[in-house]
């Protein structure tokens, strides 16, 4: 579904990403880990469109995601939860949620997928009034995660979802993802804590540096000696 | 109560309600999407100025003049945010108001080149009614009346639409409009249109009330701003609530002593207001 | 202290010998361009750290009035008058910069607080219009030329207290910059809290430079009405003085000395020049200009004329450093 070839991305005169291939197949959950500045964020930002990439192609179901500016890669079906979620502190969570419904094709539907999302995470149905800067941390990651559902999308970008949240709580975040797993939904996430993100992905790449160093599935990736070490602590 | 004194209350009243429709387009763009158009009062006067030259030089009907400034000064909306405030909008706010500034001095000065610094009147009378002895203008129970169905609509607007929504979330979170799938510069154009319209609109009942000159943006620009942050920024209600203290602060302190010193007294009150309680008077 | 720039003395030598030798036309612009430029830099003293104020036509305003108001009534002499304005400009920044820097009124905040209270000067002074002549303006009693009165009918005495009063303000920006003044400024527009983990006191700091610009432009204000002998609330304290003021800092170059002053043969030369050129029916053309030029200058060219010098000479080291290697 997803897939990058070669792809190198930078701000200004400082490169970020060199030459980082993967592939991401429909219906697949895949983790991307590795340590802080290794150019995660900087990868899900080209991939929706906030950085444009500097050599390499980027398609989307077989179209090139090139020059596509973000509002527009929303249409194409990626979705992405931004890291530190991001929300818009003074509007409601319905008012958040409503946003990201704004592109055509989900504003059809707003209304059952409203409901769809307030299915999923009925704590945000409880809260539906309420200001989102006042959520717990735990809770704006599930508004998050609700918003950017609201646009229908075939691939949902997730950056660092425990990032700030206590691990019970990062717990539950992680139940949600398997569950919208289970509703059909490819998943991409970027992740700090090895651990329970090996737990609920397929496949995973090392990114470090700026560079994909390991590729495989997440049992591979476990058993991992140099992994083992290095970032799960064993 | 001194029947002059209850005339000063009324008309006070009546005076909100203009300052109130004023202070609509620039709670949209200063209080709503937080970009600063110190020229705004003068936006207002081009719209004067257009309504008077449609309508008392080359003869237009005075509602079609009307309609024609509101689209007029819709339309320079657009141009102030592209040209003005797009350039400048990724650094310091304090940019927007220094290149409004120029802007300000650029709209104030053509004016006096092309029209002088007469003070020019569109020559309509509207009729004066008289209850019980006080005399009320005609011109500002309309412009009372525009300003509540303004606020109305567009808080109305801004509440429960898609696009009203998401001009109320830009000023939050620019950035992450992308990832919504809202492209940012339509909705500040879109939000400056709308401002510029608001503003025209202001304009036309101003023109019905007042001589209009060069300089006439000076007068009521700094009143706006403050009435603006005084009911909290982007807050409709509290701006049209706002609107109505200063009036009245003016219309009794002028009633008590003269013009100037009342202005004098609002804007002290404005000082120490931003001082206490930026957020507003309705702070939450 | 460090020796002069022989080019620095050369041009003093000049300025100096300037009244003996230029036309009485010239001279009367000179002596704008010292005034205006003394004002302006005052104005940036405070501006280049951020700290933008869009009324100091408040100090003006008052740096003008008190001392032709006492004159005129009570004919005291501008050499006490003007200390007093000076001191009440200061209590007046005093009184407004004391709440908004401990209660962080920032910014575009600030800019607007000070633009309202430019508004509360002159309005002011147009509602004492019994006493003030308001919007039609005032005329100082005139004395001849006296010292006492600070009046001087040939321009050569005036051009003289303008070229000191004028190199009083470039060496107050120096002082200011000396010891912990320009590092502790710069820290605290860059980032308040970091400023004051270090132990900068911030609170005396900004209110420092808030003073003494207010202080300086009120002197500069007292002074050009003194040369001008007339005084009108528009002129010196209106939105568009205040306007100007930045005007010309941002044009010139807020960021050096010498740029404020810069902005100030801007703005005369471009008035002057409208004037000869289309006479004296063009009005509001200068204005148009300053307009249209302000926008321009903070889009492209926010640091000023002398700033794009400073980036050029800074980019071409650079350039040369590199080749170097």
């Amino acid at each position: 579904m997803l897939s990058l070839v070669a792809v190198s991305a930078g701000y200004g005169s400082f490169r970020a990403l060199f030459d980082v291939s993967l592939e991401v197949a429909a219906g697949e959950a895949v983790g991307v880990i590795g340590p802080n500045g290794a150019g995660k964020t900087t990868l899900m930002r080209v991939i929706s469109g906030l950085i444009s990439p500097r050599a390499g192609e980027l398609t989307m179901e077989g179209r090139s995601l090139a020059g596509v500016p973000a509002h527009r890669i929303v249409e194409r079906g990626i979705a992405h939860v931004p890291e530190n979620r991001r929300l818009f502190p003074r509007l409601s969570v319905e008012d958040n949620l409503r946003i990201g419904s704004f592109i055509p094709a989900a504003r059809r539907h707003f209304a059952e997928r409203l409901a769809w999302v307030y299915e999923l995470f009925p704590r945000l149905e409880e809260r539906r009034g309420q200001l989102a800067g006042t959520l717990s941390g735990g809770e704006q990651q599930i508004c998050a995660i609700g918003r950017a559902l609201m646009s229908r999308p075939k691939l949902l970008l997730m950056d660092e979802p425990s990032a700030g949240l206590a691990p019970q709580v990062v717990e539950q975040v992680f139940d949600l993802v398997r569950r919208i797993r289970g509703e059909g939904l490819t998943v991409l996430i970027v992740e700090q804590n090895v651990q329970q993100v090996l737990d609920i992905v397929d496949r995973a790449y090392l990114l470090e540096v700026g560079s994909i160093r390991l590729a495989g599935s997440s049992a591979e990736l476990r058993d991992n000696a140099f992994i083992r070490k290095a970032y799960m602590g064993l | 109560m001194d029947i002059y004194l209850l005339e000063a209350v009324v008309n006070g009243l009546l005076l909100g309600g203009v300052l109130a429709l004023l202070a609509l387009g620039l709670n949209l763009i200063f209080g709503v999407i937080d970009v600063v158009w110190i020229a705004y009062a003068d936006l207002v006067m081009c719209g004067m100025y257009g309504v008077y030259w449609l309508h008392a030089y080359f003869g237009w009907p005075l509602a079609l003049a009307c309609v024609a400034a509101i689209v007029g000064v819709a339309l320079l909306g657009l141009l102030v945010h592209l040209l003005i405030i797009a350039p400048v909008l990724g650094s310091a706010p304090i940019n927007q108001l220094l290149a409004t500034g120029g802007l300000l001095y650029f709209l104030q000065s053509f004016a006096t080149l092309l029209f002088g610094t007469d003070f020019r009147n569109i020559g309509v009378r509207l009729p004066v009614i008289e209850l019980g002895g006080i005399f009320i203008s005609y011109a500002r129970l309309i412009a009372f009346a525009a300003a509540l169905l303004g606020a109305t609509a567009l808080y109305l607007f801004l509440k429960r639409s898609y696009l009203g929504t998401a001009i109320r979330a830009i000023s939050q979170d620019r950035e992450v409009m992308g990832l919504m799938g809202v492209d940012q510069r339509r909705i500040y154009l879109i939000t400056s249109a709308i401002g510029g319209a608001l503003a025209g609109l202001a304009a036309c009942l101003l023109a019905l009330q007042y001589d209009v000159h060069p300089f006439i943006g000076n007068t009521f620009g700094p009143l706006t701003f403050m009435i603006c942050v005084l009911g909290g920024l982007g807050n409709m209600l509290g701006g049209f609530i706002a609107a109505f203290i200063i009036s009245q602060i003016i219309a009794i302190g002028g009633y008590y002593s003269s013009t100037e010193l009342s202005y004098v007294l609002a804007f002290t009150l404005f000082i120490v207001l931003m001082i206490a309680r930026p957020r507003g008077i309705l702070a939450r | 202290m460090r020796a002069w720039h022989p080019a620095a003395l050369v041009g003093l030598a000049a300025l100096v010998a300037l009244p003996f030798v230029v036309p009485v036309y010239f001279l009367h612009m000179l002596i704008q361009i010292l005034l205006w430029g003394f004002i302006y830099t005052a104005w940036s003293l405070m501006g280049r750290f951020g700290f933008v104020s869009l009324g100091h036509g408040a100090f003006m305003g008052i740096g003008a009035y008190v001392p032709a108001l006492l004159w005129n009534y009570e004919g005291v002499t501008p050499w006490l008058s003007i200390p007093l304005s000076m001191l009440l400009s200061a209590l007046l920044a005093l009184v407004i910069g004391y709440p908004c820097f401990r209660l962080k009124v920032v910014g575009h905040y600030f800019a607007l607080v000070t633009l309202a209270l430019g508004q509360v000067v002159m309005l002011t002074i147009v509602a004492a219009r019994d006493i003030t002549g308001g919007s039609l303006g005032m005329t100082q009693k005139l004395a001849g030329h006296s010292w006492y009165a600070l009046q001087f009918p040939e321009k050569g005495y005036f051009y003289g207290v303008a070229l000191v009063v004028w190199l009083g303000g470039l060496a107050t920006w120096r002082w200011l910059d000396r010891g912990v003044g320009r590092e502790a400024l710069q820290a605290i527009s860059e980032d308040e809290e970091a400023a004051a983990a270090v132990g900068i006191d911030v609170m005396r700091e900004k209110l420092r430079v808030t003073v003494v610009s207010a202080v300086l432009t009120a002197l500069g204000g007292a002074l050009y009405v003194q040369y001008l002998m007339y005084l009108n609330p528009e002129t010196v304290s209106g939105i568009g003085v205040s306007l100007q003021i930045v005007f010309a800092a941002i044009a010139g170059g807020m960021y050096t000395p010498l740029g404020p002053t810069v902005g100030a043969l801007l703005t005369i030369a471009l008035t002057e020049g409208l004037r000869v050129w289309f006479g004296i029916s063009f009005v509001g053309a200068a204005n148009t200009i300053y307009g249209i030029l302000l926008v321009l200058f903070i889009i492209f060219m926010p640091r000023g004329i002398l700033g794009l010098f400073e980036t050029l000479r800074a980019r071409r080291a650079r350039a040369a450093a590199v080749a170097a290697q």
